[in-house]
C-alpha cells in the first residue's frame, strides 16, 4: 500500500482552506437573484424601483444591461444569464440586485416586481414532441434537444434467433448532486482591465467562455482561479458559470468587486439535476442463454435548457446494452426540452441510468433462460477482444471484466450467502438479500469531443519544483495524484513539489475535469512533462560529466546511469548545472487522447479509447412490515490501470458507493406543475452515516498501454452500479423486481408480501446456484 | 445593534450584532472564523458545526445575541500549536475529500471523544448522523475516530 496524502490536508482539517465564500476584500458588495414565481411565461415588464430605493442597494441588473451575448451555452445556446423576454423555467433569474451587503440585497431582491404573462407548461417529457406541443424555444423549432442512435446488425433476425423475449420499462428520477457547498464567485475588474473570477466551479475554462461572451470580451481578458471546491460531482459546470458570469456582470457595471453566494434553496431550484430517463427494453436470449438482440428507446427530459445534454445522452447509447456483447442492437434516445428545471452533467453521466435498468433485466432473461445471475453475466459479458455495441474492438488494453467480478463475489462470498435469500418468504420477519452488477465505462471524452491536457513543470535553482496542470481540483485530490505522479517520475520528495492552481491565464485550456480524465489526461501531461525534463538534464549531465549513459535512472534525489547503475549527480546539482548552463529545467507537457471515431447515422465507432471494468454487490434485509431497507455491507471493485494515489482512490469507491445508495433508496427532485417541492436537505434525502454499512474497496490494477500514468479514471465507475446492486439484492430479499428509481415501498409504507404459493417459481429452483462454476462452458461458447 | 461579548476559542472578543443575526453570519462575517461553513442554514447538514460550553450546535440556528458570555469553540480553536489526535487522524484515513463538510465533523467527533471516549461503531454513525458528507461515503471518518479512540486505549 503506498500512503493516503493529500497536499491540501492541512488546510482542510484546520479549518484554514479558503473557499469562494471565504474571500473577502475591501469594496466587497454582494449580489442576489431574483426570480420569477412562474414555469413558462412571456416577462413583460420588470419594475426594479422600489428595489432601487431600498437601503444599501448599489444597483438593480436585468438582461438589458449585458453587454454582450445574453444567451450562452456549452453546445447550444439556448440560456440566458438573465432571462430576457421568456421565463422556460422555476430556476430562472430575472434581475441581479447589488447591495452593500448580502443581507441588504436579500431585502431588495424581494421587492423587484415582475409582469408576466403565463404559458402553458410542459412539463411531460413524453408530450414534448406532440405536433401540438407549445415550443420552449421558439426559434430553435422543436423541443427536441438531440437524438442519436446504434444501429448494429439486424435485430429481427436476433429476434427470429430469440429463444426467450423480455420486455420492460424502466424509469429513474431527476437528482440533486448536493455538493455541500452552494455556488459562490467573486468577481473583479483590475485595473489592467482583466475581469478575475474567483469562483465555485469545477471548469475554469467553460466558467470562462461563460464570463466573456456575457460581457463581449475577449477570452484573454477573463481570468478565472478555481478555489478549493465544495464538491461538484458533475453540477458546477452551466450553473455555476452562469453564477461566475452574473457576479462578473455586476462587478462590470459597478466597478467594484462584487460577490454572490447562493442558498441552498436557490441552488436546488436552478441548477440543473440528474437526466430522468423512461427506457423501453427488448432483449431476446437464444436457447443458451445468448443475448441475441437488444432493442431499446430512451427518453430524457432535459429541461429548459440544452446544457451538456446531447453528451449524456451519447454515453447511454454507447453503453446502452451495459457490458456484454450484443449481435444485433437498436438503440434510439432523445432529450427533449420541458419546463422542468434544466439537467445536464452528474458523475456517471448516462451510464447511472442505463446500468439500472441493464442490470435487472439481464438477470431477468437470464431467469427466463433458467440461468442464475452469475451464470447469464458469464456468458455474455465482454471479454478480451470482444466487439461492442457500436463495433469498437476491445484490445489495446486488459479486458478485466471478469476479473473484478470474480473478486467482488469471492470477497463477498456471494455464493454461499446466496442461498440466504428470502424472496419474500411469508413466514420470515426479515427479508435478506445478496446483489450485484457489473459495468465497462468508457474512460475520458470518447468521441464526445477534442480531449487534450497540458502540465508544466518549473524547477527552480533550488531543485523545488512548480507543477501545474490543465486539471481542476474538485476535491477529489488531482492535485495531489499530479504531484505524485511528478515526484515518482523526477525521483524525488513529493514535499519538494508545489502545485500551483492554475489559472486559465497561466495554462492553456485543457478542458474540464470531468468524464474521470483527471488523472488520466492530467497525469500523462505530466509524464510527458517529466519526461522532457529527464531529457533536458540528461543533456546537460553528458555535457557536464562528459559521459554518455545510455538511460537516466531518476530515484530518491539522485541520477544514476541505469546500466551500470552508476550514480552520476544528485538532482539538485543537475537543476544547478543547468542554470549554469542556460538551460532552463522548465517542461511543458502534453497528453493528447489516442483517436477515436464516431459515425453519427450508424451509431458505429471507437467510442472511447480506453475502459474501465467495475463490479459492486451489496448485503441487504428488508423489514417487511416497515418497508425499512437495512444495508449490511457493501463490496466493489474497479480496474483503475494503476493506482496512483491508493488511499483517495479508495475515498473514490466509499463516496461512489455511498452516492448510488442515495439513488438507489431515496434520493429524487421532487417537482409538481414544474415548481421543485424539494428545497433542501429536509426535503432532499442523501445518505447519512446512519445509512451505510461497511465497505470493502478492491482496486485491480492492470496499467494501460495507452495511458502515459498507467491510470484511468475512477470518479464516475465507482457511482454507477450501487444502484442496480441494490435492485438485485431487493429482488432476492423481497422477491418483486424495482424497475422504478428510487426504489421505494409501496404506498402501504411496506413492502407488499408475496403470496406463499408462488415462492416455488423457479428463482433458480431452490435459490441456490450450480455449485460448479461454469466458465468451462463459456470457454467452449 | 446590540454588544455582544463571548470567549472564541480562548479569547474574550465583542461586537455589534442584529438581534436577528445567526451566530454563524457573525463569526464569519464579523469575527474573521470562517471554518463553520454554510451548507443549508437549516440545520440539515452540520457544516457550522460548533462548540457552545463544550458542546456542538448548529450555529445556524443560533442567534448571536443568545450567546453573551458564552463560550465557543470552532475548528480553529481545536487545533493549537499541533494538530489534534483527531486532525491528524483525518489526515491519516483520508477522511475528507472537498473538505466542506469537514470542519463540522470534526467540531462533531470531537465533541463525541470528550464526552465519550471508547464509542462504539453505532454511537458514531449516531453522533454524526446530524452532519452529511456527500464525497467520502462517511467509512474514512468512521475510520478516523476508531483509530483515535484504540490510540487512546494504548
Amino acid at each position: 500500500m503506498k500512503y493516503a496524502w493529500r497536499n491540501d490536508a492541512f488546510a482542510k482539517v484546520t479549518g484554514r482552506a479558503r473557499y469562494a465564500d471565504d474571500i473577502k476584500m475591501p469594496g466587497l458588495c454582494h449580489a442576489v437573484p431574483v426570480y420569477a414565481d412562474a414555469v413558462h411565461a412571456r416577462l413583460l415588464r420588470i419594475d426594479p424601483e422600489a428595489a432601487g430605493k431600498s437601503p444599501g442597494v448599489l444597483g438593480v441588473f436585468t438582461a438589458a444591461d449585458i453587454p454582450g451575448t445574453v444567451k450562452f451555452g456549452q453546445i447550444i445556446r439556448d440560456c440566458p444569464t438573465l432571462a430576457g423576454d421568456k421565463i422556460r423555467c422555476h430556476g430562472d433569474v430575472i434581475a441581479l440586485v447589488v447591495a452593500e451587503t448580502r443581507a441588504q440585497a436579500m431585502v431588495a431582491g424581494d421587492l423587484v416586481k415582475c409582469e408576466i404573462e403565463d404559458l402553458p407548461a410542459l412539463t411531460d417529457p413524453e408530450q414534448a414532441l406532440a405536433p401540438d406541443a407549445i415550443l420552449i424555444h421558439a426559434e430553435l423549432g422543436t423541443n427536441l434537444v438531440n437524438e442519436h442512435s446504434v444501429r448494429r446488425g439486424d435485430v429481427s433476425a436476433g429476434e427470429t434467433a430469440s429463444e426467450y423475449i423480455i420486455a420492460a420499462e424502466v424509469t429513474t428520477s431527476r437528482i440533486e448532486h448536493s455538493y455541500l457547498e452552494p455556488e459562490a464567485a467573486v468577481a473583479l475588474v483590475r485595473p489592467d482591465g482583466v475581469v478575475e473570477i474567483h469562483g465555485s466551479m469545477q471548469h475554469p475554462f467553460s466558467t470562462r467562455r461563460f464570463v466573456a461572451s456575457t460581457l463581449g470580451l475577449p477570452l484573454a481578458q477573463v481570468e478565472v482561479t478555481g478555489t478549493p471546491m465544495g464538491g461538484g460531482f458533475g453540477g458546477k459546470d452551466d450553473t455555476a458559470a452562469l453564477v461566475c458570469a452574473r457576479a462578473a456582470l455586476c462587478a462590470w457595471l459597478l466597478k467594484r468587486p462584487v460577490k454572490i453566494t447562493y442558498t441552498r434553496e436557490w441552488s436546488m431550484r436552478e441548477s440543473y439535476k440528474r437526466h430522468p430517463y423512461r427506457m423501453r427494453y427488448r432483449m431476446g436470449l437464444d436457447a443458451e442463454g445468448r443475448i441475441r438482440f437488444v432493442y431499446v428507446d430512451m427518453l430524457a427530459d432535459g429541461g429548459a435548457y440544452c446544457s451538456v445534454s446531447p453528451w449524456v445522452t451519447w454515453r447511454s447509447t454507447v453503453q446502452c446494452c451495459g457490458a456484454y456483447e450484443v449481435p444485433n442492437v437498436h438503440c434510439d434516445v432523445r432529450a427533449v426540452y420541458t419546463n422542468n428545471v434544466f439537467c445536464g452533467a452528474m458523475r456517471g453521466f448516462g451510464s447511472p441510468q442505463v446500468n439500472f435498468a441493464i442490470e435487472q433485466l439481464i438477470e431477468i432473461a437470464g431467469q427466463k433462460a433458467g440461468l442464475d445471475e452469475i451464470t447469464i453475466r458469464r456468458r455474455n459479458m465482454l471479454q478480451q477482444d470482444s466487439v461492442t455495441v457500436t463495433g469498437q474492438q476491445l484490445s489495446g488494453h486488459t479486458v478485466s471484466l471478469r476479473q473484478v467480478m470474480d473478486r467482488v463475489l469471492a470477497e463477498i462470498d456471494y455464493v454461499n450467502k446466496r442461498q440466504n435469500c428470502s424472496f419474500g418468504d411469508p413466514e420470515a420477519e426479515e427479508w435478506y438479500g445478496i446483489g450485484f452488477a457489473i459495468s465497462y465505462r468508457g474512460m475520458s471524452l470518447g468521441a464526445e469531443g477534442t480531449d487534450f491536457n497540458s502540465a508544466i513543470i518549473s524547477i527552480q535553482p533550488d531543485g523545488s519544483v512548480i507543477l501545474e496542470t490543465g486539471i481542476h481540483e474538485n476535491g477529489q485530490g488531482s492535485e495531489s495524484a499530479m504531484i505524485l505522479l511528478a515526484a515518482e517520475h523526477l525521483g524525488i520528495d513529493k514535499n519538494r513539489i508545489v502545485y500551483r492552481r492554475s489559472s486559465t491565464s497561466t495554462i492553456p485550456d485543457g478542458g474540464t475535469t470531468v468524464a474521470s480524465r483527471g488523472t488520466l489526461m492530467g497525469g500523462g501531461a505530466v509524464v510527458d512533462a517529466c519526461h522532457i525534463i529527464q531529457d533536458k538534464i540528461g543533456a546537460i549531465i553528458r555535457r557536464k560529466l562528459a559521459v554518455d549513459p545510455a538511460h537516466l535512472l531518476f530515484r530518491e534525489g539522485f541520477i544514476y546511469d541505469e546500466a551500470s547503475a552508476r550514480r552520476l549527480c544528485s538532482f539538485n546539482e543537475a537543476i544547478g548545472w543547468c542554470y549554469q548552463m542556460q538551460e532552463y529545467p522548465y517542461a511543458f507537457g502534453v497528453f493528447k487522447a489516442p483517436q477515436v471515431s464516431w459515425d453519427e447515422h450508424t451509431g458505429q465507432g471507437n467510442a472511447y479509447f480506453t475502459w474501465v471494468y467495475g463490479c459492486q454487490a451489496v448485503e441487504l434485509k428488508v423489514v417487511p412490515k416497515t418497508g425499512q431497507v437495512v444495508l449490511l455491507n457493501m463490496v466493489a471493485a474497479h480496474d483503475i490501470g494503476n493506482a496512483v494515489n491508493p488511499a483517495m482512490l479508495s475515498g473514490q469507491f466509499y463516496g461512489g458507493m455511498a452516492m448510488g445508495t442515495g439513488y438507489a433508496l431515496f434520493e429524487e427532485f421532487r417537482h409538481q406543475d414544474g415548481k421543485g417541492i424539494s428545497s433542501n436537505f429536509h426535503n432532499y434525502r442523501i445518505p447519512r452515516a446512519t445509512d451505510l454499512p461497511p465497505m470493502t474497496a478492491i482496486i485491480v490494477e492492470n496499467p494501460d498501454p495507452l495511458s502515459p500514468s498507467g491510470a484511468k479514471g475512477i470518479g464516475e465507475p465507482t457511482n454507477e452500479l450501487m444502484a442496480p446492486a441494490i435492485a438485485n439484492a431487493l429482488y432476492r430479499a423481497t422477491g418483486k423486481r424495482y424497475l422504478k428509481q428510487p426504489i421505494q415501498p409501496d404506498r402501504r409504507g411496506a413492502f407488499p408480501q408475496r403470496p406463499k404459493e408462488n415462492l416455488s417459481t423457479p428463482e433458480l429452483g431452490d435459490g441456490s446456484l450450480p455449485e460448479s462454476d461454469s466458465t468451462d462452458r463459456i470457454k467452449e461458447d | 445593534m446590540r454588544q455582544v461579548t463571548i470567549t472564541l476559542n480562548g479569547e474574550s472578543r465583542s461586537c455589534l450584532v442584529k438581534p436577528n443575526e445567526t451566530l454563524l453570519d457573525v463569526l464569519r462575517d464579523k469575527l474573521g472564523v470562517k471554518s463553520p461553513k454554510c451548507g443549508c442554514d437549516h440545520g440539515d447538514c452540520g457544516s457550522c458545526a460548533v462548540l457552545l460550553n463544550g458542546k456542538s450546535v448548529r450555529s445556524c440556528l443560533i442567534f448571536a445575541i443568545e450567546c453573551e458570555g458564552m463560550e465557543i469553540r470552532t475548528l480553529e480553536g481545536v487545533s493549537g500549536d499541533k494538530l489534534s489526535a483527531l486532525q491528524e487522524a483525518f489526515i491519516e484515513f483520508n477522511s475528507f475529500q472537498c473538505g466542506y463538510c469537514a470542519p463540522g465533523v470534526i467540531i462533531t467527533a470531537t465533541e463525541l471523544l470528550e464526552t465519550n471516549p471508547h464509542p462504539s461503531l453505532d454511537e458514531i454513525k449516531e453522533a454524526l448522523s446530524g452532519n452529511l458528507c456527500r464525497c467520502t461515503g462517511y467509512t474514512p471518518i468512521f475510520d478516523a475516530i476508531m483509530a483515535v479512540t484504540k490510540k487512546e486505549d494504548e
